[in-house]
């Protein structure tokens, strides 16, 4: 309309080349600028990583959506900007909670879900009613004045104010590492307390609306079904488009590049479709990330489940930004200001001390059944982590000013509870957990002994407790995996990938049998005590790694420390190096050595979920090495069984062996360190060996010279293991892969009983018997996810152990 | 132990026992995912296969378990001439000595303790810090100087630790 009377306009005096058309642009362009202006922050603050460590991303972006509301209200006198509900619930909340569900432990969630459920329905419940109704018991009193409200709008209030917020929660909880499983309780609280908010709050609502006069015992009654209606139907309407999404990826194989896209879409569906029918709309998209996860990452190729791990961390990520910035801008409005002390105050007080009063009665009744109980340290940060956010705020904002009079001191407080929980506990959240726990080993320094054998003890204990199967209620999830094997894989997963778990058990006995044959020249070459000592083996691999580590132990403790921007150090000795100036500094160095490099137990050391990263690197390195190690010396010793079986043994091969070898060590030898993308040439003269060797092939091989077999294990090691710096490597598994292809390769992370075939059996091609050597780790580049190359070989089976491979 | 504690761990021992043959082999531990990336799995393993055997049945299972009992009080104060309980102090403290301990002997020596230590630290470690920190180790620990961890100088150095509260797990009723 616009433009064409512009242009009409125009077009009678003369032609404009060239024309300002901002209203036609006006609202694309306003959101643009908005969400850039949003990430042009988010790089700002994290130029200063001292501000960063201190201040929670969270709290920044509020000071700047403040500053920035600010501005607007100076320019134009008006607010034009705020967060609209509408806006908060269909466009940015869904990414958030999708996010939070796709990527959400399960195991862990599901081995935690009666503590989640128990915080998270009457937790939330006890937070609302009690707020409300101390609220009103002060009202009563007549502290606060003159108000227009009555029972009903208090407890509308507290059921809204009450809620923790994932948004928040999660913002915050990046900065303080906490241990795995109160992690998923605070996560998962944040998440399934929607259900009971939507509720309570449309309850309470319709209450307020039709009159406190014609609330009977049927309305009440009719709330607490619509609890559940509301709860279970969400979380069934999730699972339905889950079951939809895993069908669909199932026959996506020819139109990879929308499968992403089919993630994106059937999950907000899901969510439209619970708002639709007013049931819990973040039940459902959580439940639908939640069930799906599995059989989609299955089915999806590699590269799509990378686009959609990162389309959904940027969107997760820029929709809480955006609404962080927003939350402050919306809080420049002076029509909404309504100040009255007594209420703010008291709010704040009351959620503050309810929530810690509900947190540890619930504890102390949960401690009684669970396995592993939840301390004083947890709790408190429990109680103290139960942030308000912006689910808060937008519910307030959705309030009809007819219907509830005191609307916008509502709002107000809703306001300023929000700020203060974000900031203020934001802030203060990471040091009050680094005090607690220097507090807890505070009165004695540990000795190294402890310290190294308390983390024997920690590891040991893990292993005990897998052993023993006694995290989470195994019948179920042994119901549940027998079910999922039986109907749910076959219809919702592929056919390729439903074998390559299957059949990867299979092979792995297969593997290893083969495997420990063809080492079983190695034994000999080198004496089968040799493997047991295996820290020798280990020692050649590390020999060249003279990295950094000299200088850094060298430099200040100090400066260590800071350098550990994440987690809480908890290591004494170091601090207390900062305090006192004379100390056996050998004594410092060795404390702080191993606190920097002892591998982490299972409680500790995993970041589940993050918004900001894509998790990887420390852990899963710690996690590759041991494994790599671990099997390493499974075979070793295996092999060590076997030695005692294949006795024969043919002089004959030896030489061939030895010219095979100095071909491939000419090549071996002058680079030192192969630099990594040169596989392929190493891996032609691999070919060419394995010709060689083919046609005397045999199940038993030779014991070569002593020296020459170490020189040569030496460098197959070198070559295989050395591609990066930080020493044990593998061409499966390179530093810069994905997760995904971790997670790909080591489904035992996700599930129970696929095992994935030995790493080692895939590099050491030349001594490969038979049908092993059909294998061929062909590493085309360091990023080649797809590193099986199966030279053309007789047997289909080996080729159904893969994963996907789409491309090779 | 109660009668629920043991069908749990029945139930989890045959679940286990995929050969179905009423013993766990190595290969039936090595089959928990967990323990492939836990730096002492293999040992522990171990543990549970009584001395040259490579099989252990229920019993023996239970045997190697119950050294992760929590230490009930009223157990404090049990008759002391009977023969100690298998989730005492000192055996827990002995599980954990026979983890090191790999020859036998019932000293952890230089070389076992530098196996262990390689074992629960990065690659990142040279060997020269890694001797190193071995050789502290041992020193913090030697009372009578021969350069070897004896159990009695171990529980001792480990007095102060809180080895009940580390090596227990609660099993559910």
């Amino acid at each position: 309309g616009q433009r064409s009377l512009e242009s009409h306009k125009n077009s009678s005096q003369n032609f404009a080349i060239v024309s300002f058309q901002w209203d036609h642009v006006k609202k694309p362009y306003i959101i643009a600028l908005w969400i850039l202006v949003a990430s042009l922050a988010k790089i700002v603050f994290h130029l200063s990583h001292k501000v960063t460590r201190v201040v929670p991303e969270s709290a920044l972006l509020i000071v700047l959506g403040l500053f920035l509301g600010g501005i607007v209200w100076a320019a134009d006198h008006i607010a034009s900007f705020s967060l609209t509900p509408t806006v908060f619930f269909f466009y940015l909340l869904p990414p958030i909670v999708l996010d939070a569900g796709y990527f959400m432990p399960n195991r862990l969630f599901f081995g935690n879900l009666g503590s989640i459920l128990l915080y998270a329905v009457i937790g939330t419940v006890w937070n609302a009613a009690t707020t409300g109704l101390s609220l009103y018991g002060v009202y009563l009193t007549g502290i606060m004045g003159k108000l227009n409200s009555g029972l009903l709008d208090f407890l509308l209030f507290g059921s809204l104010i009450a809620a923790v917020d994932p948004v928040a929660v999660l913002a915050v909880f990046e900065e303080v590492h906490v241990n795995e499983v109160l992690f998923i309780i605070v996560f998962g609280e944040s998440l399934l307390n929607d259900a009971v908010t939507v509720v309570l709050y449309n309850v309470f609502e319709s209450f307020v609306a039709i009159g406190p006069m014609n609330v009977t015992g049927i309305e009440c009654l009719k709330g607490i079904v619509s609890f559940f209606v509301v709860s279970l139907g969400g979380t069934l309407v999730g699972v339905f488009f889950a079951f939809l999404l895993s069908l669909v990826s199932r026959f996506t194989k020819h139109v990879r590049i929308i499968e992403p896209g089919f993630v994106f879409i059937i999950s907000y569906l899901s969510y439209l479709t619970a708002e639709m029918l007013s049931l819990s709309a973040i039940l459902a998209i959580t439940f639908c990330g939640i069930c799906s996860q599995k059989y989609v990452k299955a089915n999806i190729s590699e590269q799509s489940s990378t686009t959609v791990r990162y389309t959904m961390k940027m969107m997760a990520s820029g929709a809480e930004t955006i609404i962080f910035m927003f939350l402050g801008i919306s809080a420049v409005d002076p029509d909404i200001w309504t100040w009255n002390t007594a209420f703010i105050l008291l709010t704040l007080v009351f959620i503050s001390v309810y929530r810690v009063i509900g947190v540890i009665l619930q504890t102390w009744i949960l401690n009684r059944y669970r396995t592993v109980q939840l301390e004083i340290i947890d709790q408190v940060v429990m109680s103290y982590g139960g942030l308000r956010g912006a689910v808060a705020f937008a519910l307030v904002a959705l309030l009809d000013k007819e219907k509830v009079k005191d609307r916008n001191l509502f709002v107000s407080t809703t306001i300023i509870v929000v700020f203060f929980t974000v900031i203020f506990q934001g802030l203060t959240i990471k040091p009050l957990v680094q005090w607690l726990k220097v507090k807890k080993t505070e009165h004695r320094e540990p000795k190294l002994n402890e310290k190294l054998h308390g983390r024997a003890f920690d590891h040991i204990l893990s292993a005990i407790e897998d052993i023993s199967g006694q995290i989470g209620h195994h019948y179920l999830r042994d119901k549940w995996s027998n079910f999922d094997r039986k109907f749910l894989r076959k219809i919702l997963m592929r056919r390729s990938a439903q074998k390559s778990r299957d059949q990867i058990l299979n092979v792995f006995h297969e593997l290893n049998l083969k495997d420990a044959i063809s080492y079983v020249a190695e034994g000999e070459r080198r004496g089968s005590l040799a493997f047991i000592r295996s820290p020798s083996t280990d020692n050649m691999v590390n020999v060249d790694f003279s990295t950094p580590l000299p200088s850094t132990v060298e430099s200040s403790v100090s400066y260590l420390l800071r350098e550990k921007a994440g987690p809480v150090c908890l290591d004494m000795q170091a601090l207390e190096q900062r305090r006192k100036s004379i100390r056996d500094t050998e004594d410092t160095l060795a404390h702080h050595t191993l606190q920097q490099y002892l591998y982490k137990p299972r409680q500790e050391h995993k970041h589940l979920y993050s918004r900001h990263e894509i998790m990887h690197s420390e852990d899963d390195k710690q996690d590759k090495e041991i494994f790599h190690r671990t099997m390493r010396k499974r075979l070793e010793s295996f092999k060590s069984t076997k030695l005692g079986i294949n006795h024969s043994k043919k002089l004959n091969k030896i030489h061939k062996r030895d010219r095979g070898q100095k071909r491939r060590n000419s090549s071996v030898i002058p680079n030192g360190n192969i630099p990594s993308d040169n596989p392929v040439p190493d891996f032609t003269l691999k070919e060419k060996d394995l010709e060689f060797s083919e046609s005397e092939e045999n199940n038993d091989y030779e014991t070569l010279h002593l020296g020459k077999g170490v020189d040569f294990l030496a460098n197959v090691t070198k070559q295989n293991f050395t591609d990066t710096p930080a020493g044990i490597d593998n061409p499966v598994f390179s530093a810069d892969d994905d997760q995904s292809i971790y997670t790909k390769f080591s489904p035992w992370l996700s599930s129970e009983d696929t095992v994935v075939p030995s790493q080692r059996a895939r590099v050491q091609l030349p001594y490969s018997p038979n049908n092993f050597r059909r294998l061929t780790p062909i590493r085309l580049s360091n990023k080649s996810i797809d590193s099986f190359l199966l030279a053309d070989g007789p047997e289909d089976r080996p080729r159904s152990f893969l994963p996907e491979s789409t491309h090779m | 132990v109660s009668h629920s504690q043991i069908t749990r761990l029945y139930s989890r021992f045959t679940s286990l026992d995929k050969g179905e043959n009423g013993t766990l082999s190595r290969e039936d531990f090595q089959r928990i995912p967990e323990l492939a990336i836990n730096p002492l799995g293999d040992r522990i393993i171990n543990a549970f296969f009584p001395e040259g055997e490579d099989q252990v049945n229920f019993r023996g299972f239970m045997r190697t378990l119950a050294h992760f009992r929590p230490i009930e009080d009223n157990e404090k104060s049990k008759d002391q001439n009977g023969p100690e309980p298998l989730n005492s102090r000192s055996n827990k403290l002995h599980f954990a000595f026979r983890l090191y301990d790999l020859d036998k002997d019932d000293k952890i020596s230089r070389d076992e303790l530098l196996q262990v230590l390689r074992m629960m630290v990065g690659v990142n470690i040279s060997d020269e810090q890694l001797g190193s920190i071995a050789d502290r180790t041992i020193q913090e620990a030697d009372q009578d100087g021969d350069s070897a961890i004896s159990f009695a100088e171990f529980v001792k150095v480990l007095e102060k630790v809180d080895v009940e509260q580390k090596m227990s797990i609660r099993f559910l009723h």
